[in-house]
């Protein structure tokens, strides 16, 4: 199945500095991202995203471990001989070059015949829509247009695999949005394996084939965004993607007893693992009367309305907090108070448990 | 927009206070600038006095002498092949200065600009520290390294590589090894300013890009970096070909440049006017030069293709 794998780390360790004062930026990470797919790495700052990005564009050579394309091992080639182009996070367009002269370059270097520069170049700029800016300085565009100019420029040269580091983070809300439609366009329409970092997991989730979350050099999870959202492996990820209540409790026969008292069902094929934590999601957190039996009593600390949908606080026997999302109805929540006694459960299945 | 005639002449009166209030300071840069050179140019076209200086009687002769020689005894004018061959050397070891001060100069330069800030600052203080130097003192430490009994010399036959001393004082080579020392800050210096200000992140775009190392540096570097290069050779190509000091100790009374010649013509030649007239030549190579840099400095960004 190699064939469908367009690259590949395995167990690469990348360290920085030497001896007490080494920081290891990826801590064997190894992963497989398939040809023609939409990749992200999702993680915090710092986690060693641009590390990885780096070692796959040639930037830098891990401290052990190997990278490989299309199950060739690349780990010496020069970035020059990697048929893998980047969009910098900085852009790092040439200044005195025109926007056509950007993105005719890799094309040059490469040594195509001019007439095929010409049309590729030209159709690259109808693909991030800049063919009337051919002719200008890439200092006379705005940030989004400069964008465009990155992507058509690492595009062009026809790369298997585009690497892309949080290439929207300097652009404002808005062109964001338009710029992230884009990019999944531009992905569909090329079909050549993009590799995304950013830090924006709603980025992630909205644009992801896969995602691959990172934190402190390693890989925690990977899989589609709804696994991830639904299913997530750790705490970390529970917490670092969409907002989760944390629940302490002891797993027990298929069932959680929780810290505050009250107990909920979870899939009975996990094994007793002793003290877990089970994470739900505020929106599939149900209130109930507080008289239904079996339901979770809980008091109401705060309701902070959003627009489109309520956040409701509570606050549980033990005094640890849950969130519950509501959908926000025009005359208000019906029987939600600050101060009222109400019933909790969570939606079947929603409920997950994480080992640590 | 129209103005009433009263803000216009508000303006007016505005516009004429301001010459009148600045009309000290032009009047001494006029005579401070130009006064001095209106001189040189009035005197060459005078006569030479007997004794030095000049006869207040108008005459061309000093800038057909640039060129032309009138022999004494036939009377006809003959090429001043001395002096041709003065002003070809004067140009080409400046060319050549401007060439090697780059060669040395910017990988001095880059060396400079990709050090950690503090040792940045020390480079750069060190690369300065000749500046505070007599260039006279400097010229003839330059002389004493490669004179025949020199160090170069010296350590050469001491380790059995030659046999007897090359001569190397008194000759072109001398007198460009002098210049590019004594010019080199002036070539580092704002190649460094140039290179400091390049964006280091655009190399790995350029390898990305398929391009090897030549290919950045001469697509990428060299295109971005172009106005260091062109103020540093500016810096270096104008005095180089005014030098006195430099072939004067080094390159002995033979290897003359035109500092030396127009020196010879108020000393010596007693010819006042000539000395004037090779020195608004010389003014007006420099200008040309100035002219065809800056040309080309202006072009700078349409260079990619
Ligand atoms: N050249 C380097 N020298 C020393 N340490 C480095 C170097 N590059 C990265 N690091 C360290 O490696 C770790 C990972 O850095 P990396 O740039 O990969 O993080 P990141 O996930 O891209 O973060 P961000 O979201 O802030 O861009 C960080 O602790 C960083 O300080
Ligand atoms: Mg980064």
């Amino acid at each position: 199945m190699t064939e469908t794998i367009a690259v590949e780390a395995r167990n690469a360790i990348k360290a920085f500095g030497q001896g007490d004062v080494a920081v290891r930026a990826l801590d064997d990470v190894s992963v497989q991202i398939r040809k023609g797919e939409f990749f992200t790495l999702l993680g915090p700052s710092g986690c060693g995203k641009t590390t990885l990005l780096r070692l796959i564009a040639g930037f830098e050579t891990p401290t052990s471990g190997s990278i490989l394309l299309d199950g060739k091992d690349i780990t010496s080639d020069p970035p020059n001989r990697r048929p893998v182009n980047t969009v910098f996070q900085s852009y790092a367009l040439f200044p005195h070059l025109t926007v056509a002269q950007n993105v005719s370059f890799g094309l040059q270097m490469q040594g195509r015949p001019k007439a095929e520069v010409t049309a590729t170049t030209d159709r690259m700029l109808a693909l991030v829509r800049l063919e009337a800016m051919a002719g200008r300085k890439t200092s006379q565009l705005s940030g989004g247009q400069q964008q465009r100019v990155a992507l058509a420029r690492a595009l062009a040269p026809q790369p298997k695999v585009l690497l892309l580091d949080e290439p929207l983070s300097a652009l404002d809300l808005k062109l964001r949005k338009e710029m992230q439609t884009e990019l999944k366009r531009l992905q569909t329409e090329t079909g050549i394996t993009f590799i995304f970092v950013t830090h924006d997991q709603e980025e992630a989730l909205t644009m992801s084939d896969r995602i691959g979350v990172m934190s402190a050099g390693k890989i925690l999870q990977i899989g589609g965004p709804r696994d991830i959202y639904t299913r997530p492996a750790n705490r970390f990820v529970a917490s670092f993607i969409g907002e989760t209540n944390f629940l302490p409790g002891t797993l027990r026969d298929g069932r959680v007893i929780l810290a505050s008292g009250g107990s909920i069902e979870v899939a009975a094929t996990l094994r007793n693992a002793g003290n877990v934590t089970v994470a739900v999601r505020p929106e599939q957190v149900r209130i109930v009367p507080a008289t239904e039996p079996d339901a979770l009593p809980a008091t109401i600390t705060d309701l902070v309305y959003f627009g489109t949908d309520t956040h409701c606080h509570m606050a549980l026997a033990d005094g640890s907090e849950v969130v519950a999302r509501l959908q926000s109805s025009v005359s208000g929540e019906a029987g939600l108070e600050r101060g009222g006694r109400v019933g909790l459960r969570f939606a079947p299945g929603a409920a997950q448990v994480l080992g640590e | 927009m129209s103005m009433s005639a009263g803000e216009e002449a508000a303006k007016r009166r505005r516009v004429r206070d301001g010459w009148l209030l600045s009309a000290p300071a032009l009047l001494l840069l006029t005579l401070a600038a130009a006064g001095p050179l209106l001189v040189v140019l009035v005197y060459s076209f005078l006569t030479p006095g007997q004794y030095g200086g000049v006869v207040w009687e108008f005459s061309t002769d000093a800038w057909v002498g640039i060129l032309f020689t009138r022999d004494i005894f036939t009377e006809t004018m003959q090429l001043a092949d001395a002096h041709l061959a003065i002003f070809w050397r004067s140009v080409r070891l400046s060319l050549l200065t401007t060439l090697i001060t780059f060669a040395v100069g910017f990988p001095t330069a880059w060396f400079i600009a990709t050090r950690p800030p503090k040792a940045r600052a020390l480079w750069l203080f060190l690369i300065t520290i000749p500046f505070w130097t007599n260039l006279l003192i400097r010229t003839f430490a330059i002389n004493e390294v490669i004179r025949n009994e020199g160090i170069l010399n010296s350590v050469l036959m001491a380790a059995g590589i030659i046999a007897t001393p090359i001569q190397i004082l008194y000759t072109d080579t001398a007198v460009l090894i002098g210049m590019a020392y004594v010019y080199l800050p002036l070539m580092v210096l704002p190649l460094f300013a140039a290179i400091d200000r390049f964006d280091m992140r655009l190399l790995e775009a350029g390898y990305d890009l398929y391009a090897n190392r030549w290919q950045v540096l001469r697509r990428i570097v060299l295109p971005i970096v172009k106005p260091g290069i062109v103020a540093g050779s500016i810096l270096v190509f104008v005095p180089s070909l005014g030098a006195y000091v430099t072939p004067r100790v080094l390159g002995g009374g033979k290897q003359m440049m035109i500092g030396n010649f127009i020196e010879l013509q108020f000393g010596q030649g007693r010819n006042w006017p000539l000395g004037a007239s090779l020195s608004m030549l010389l003014l007006l190579i420099v200008l040309a030069a100035l002219l065809v840099y800056v040309r080309a400095a202006g072009k700078g960004g349409a260079h990619g293709q």
